[in-house]
């Protein structure tokens, strides 16, 4: 079918007529702010607590604009007896923005979350030498950087919220079956008063074990889920009787009427474990912070004091 | 006394007309022209969407240096300006706006005549003023715009005699007050070919090949600063402002309207003049601009035989009735 003539004419007209009458595309930016992506890459961001100038985003940068200063101070032994330790301070931590070619390189390697895009954009200089952005400049750029994007709807729990709410609910559980023992026992031994002795130092061990299942927890869940969901699972079940009874069968012939104590008992198995596999605890600590690197001896300590730098680890 | 009184506040009104439409289209065209592309255009000047965005660029022209070249002809070279000017002033002064005596600035009885005569020397600047700048591209555009005048003068005064023949008057309020509705679809071409070779006249876009600054720089004017380059500038929005004006008298019928034709006459004229100013911007967005083969074959094998068709059905109608 010919077309009719005129009809692009007539077109074009009405292309422009319709232009005319939808929204305009002009961004009126120095008086309205533009709407950037969250993941806009503005500028470098520094996060300079959790910087422990291991120097990796300085070696990284394709153009060598990353200048990095520090020193070595010695920390005296937190123990009596113990090593004094030494740790890096920073003096200098400088981006040249005129090198910079926002690769993203350095915020990709960076091991302990120090480095940061922003969207912020406003940062012309007249002198390039003046695009040199010390320390003091790259940490103000951190409070414009944007909470993360959240997740897709039904996308997976990211792993460190999952490490941390299963660390939470055995934690919850312990104490539940602990509180529950220890009333249970205050109950046994007010009704029978024969062996009090006995059943004593296995209530003083359940709160020991609490404790310690977080450690796994944290690290666990990235290699083997199944290893600390089992015995959580089998602690109702048959089956949890008899990893129970294989660690420790004294106190549990005693608590076997409890699920609580086996659960609390196989968590400390699974303690173990975590320990041992040095690949779930390393993804642990990189989500975490720092501790990693700086506290490998911590490990070599007691449980207890094990899980304390742990939490301490996080906010620093 | 009285008489002399009634003159002054005429031509003081038309002198106002003037310089105020063109400076209102010129808006118009900043604005629905970014709006049809997609900006929002002029946004500063005078605080409220740069509604005087054109008076800045008036007192900028001014503020300029008045070149003229060592080797232009300087007397033409400083008078083409308003010779492209003034013209179109005096075409405001004989167009009806509304009815009777009152609403015309002088009533000219070959009003057709007068106008079409007048508006031919407007042309005239542009051509005096690519002569005298001494110029390639300045000479270049001169001739053109020679040329296009020579195409486009002839359809749109045959049109224009269409018109005249069917009121049996070349008076522009006897042409309006002979005008019946039905004239509308009955010299619906002649108004067409009137419409387009009067924007071809005014050479603007798509018939700016005269100006046409991606190849000629722009043509006549490229010489031209300051003051003398807003003047040219200003020539052309009135122009538009004639043209429309003009076609609104002749074909649309002017001050007659579906209702309150006795006291608003002047709203239905003001009416079909902005309309048709409308369709002026937005046929320069949307259309490219035409080769110089093609404005002259657009000229002479389209309008004008469209206009001699025109001619010989408003002959036929006029002679059955």
């Amino acid at each position: 079918m010919a077309p009719i003539p005129g009809s692009g004419l007539a077109k074009g007209l009405a292309v422009t007529l319709r232009t005319m009458t939808k929204k305009t595309v002009t961004a009126q930016y120095p008086d309205v702010q533009p709407d950037l992506p969250p993941r806009t890459r503005g500028v470098i961001g520094l996060f300079e607590e959790n910087c422990t100038v291991c120097m990796l985003c300085a070696r990284e940068c394709p153009d060598w604009c990353i200048y990095i200063d520090s020193h070595k101070e010695t920390v005296p032994a937190t123990t009596p007896g113990g090593r004094e330790r030494s740790r890096n301070v920073l003096d200098r931590f400088a981006i040249d923005f005129s090198l910079c070619m926002y690769c993203g390189i350095c915020i990709e390697v960076c091991p302990f979350d120090a480095l940061f895009w922003s969207p912020e954009f406003e940062y012309a200089e007249t002198d390039i030498r003046e695009l040199t952005h010390e320390r003091d400049k790259l940490r103000e750029w951190m409070w414009t950087v944007p909470a993360p994007p959240a997740l897709d709807p039904a996308a997976e729990e990211p792993k460190e919220i999952a490490a941390a709410r299963k660390t939470a609910e055995k934690l919850a559980a312990a104490q539940e079956a602990a509180k529950e023992q220890q009333a249970q026992e205050a109950a046994e031994a007010a009704a029978a008063a024969d062996a009090p002795s006995a059943d004593a130092p296995s209530a003083s061990d359940a709160p020991d074990d609490g404790p310690h299942p977080g450690n796994p927890a944290a690290g666990g869940p990235t290699s083997g889920g199944s290893a600390p969901d089992g015995p959580a699972a089998d602690g109702s079940t048959p089956g949890g009787s008899t990893s129970g009874g294989s660690t420790s069968g004294g106190s549990t012939s005693g608590g076997s009427t409890s699920g609580g104590s086996t659960s609390g008992r196989s968590g400390s198995g699974g303690s173990g474990s975590g320990r041992s596999g040095s690949g779930g605890s390393t993804s642990g600590d990189a989500a975490s912070g720092g501790p990693a690197p700086d506290r490998p001896s911590g490990r070599g300590q007691t449980g207890g004091s094990a899980s304390g730098p742990m939490g301490e680890g996080g906010p620093e | 006394m009285n008489d002399a009184l009634d003159v002054a506040i005429r031509l003081l009104i038309v002198f106002a007309v003037f310089m105020v439409f063109p400076l209102v289209i010129g808006q118009t065209e900043h604005k629905v022209m970014a709006h049809m592309q997609g900006r929002l255009g002029p946004m500063y000047a005078g605080g409220f969407h740069g509604w005087a965005q054109l008076v800045a660029d008036g007192v900028k022209f001014v503020q300029k240096e008045d070149v003229v070249p060592a080797g232009a002809d300087r007397r033409i070279f400083q008078m083409a300006p308003a010779v492209a000017l003034l013209p179109y002033l005096l075409v405001v002064l004989v167009i009806p706006i509304g009815p009777g005596e009152g609403a015309v600035g002088q009533v000219i009885d070959a009003g057709i005549f007068f106008v079409m005569a007048v508006m031919g020397v407007g042309v005239l600047g542009s051509l005096m003023a690519g002569w005298a700048s001494a110029n390639k591209f300045s000479l270049l555009g001169g001739l053109r715009t020679a040329a296009q005048l020579l195409a486009y003068e002839l359809p749109m005064l045959l049109t224009a005699a269409s018109v005249a023949m069917a009121a049996g008057t070349v008076s522009l309020t006897g042409i309006l007050d002979a005008f019946e509705w039905w004239w509308l679809p009955w010299q619906i071409v002649g108004a067409i070919v009137f419409f387009v070779a009067g924007l071809a006249e005014l050479q603007r876009p798509p018939f700016d090949m005269p100006v046409a600054d991606s190849e000629i720089i722009f043509g006549a004017y490229t010489e031209y600063t300051g003051l003398r380059f807003a003047l040219f500038l200003l020539a052309e929005y009135a122009g538009i402002v004639v043209l429309c004006g003009l076609t609104t008298v002749l074909f649309l019928g002017g001050w007659h309207g579906p209702m309150g034709a006795d006291g608003l006459g002047w709203v239905w004229t003001l009416l079909k003049t902005a309309v048709l100013a409308f369709v002026v911007i937005w046929l320069r967005v949307s259309y490219p601009r035409m080769r110089e083969d093609q404005l002259q074959r657009l000229a002479w094998t389209t309008l004008v035989p469209l206009a001699l068709a025109q001619i010989a059905l408003t002959g036929i109608v006029k002679v059955v009735i």
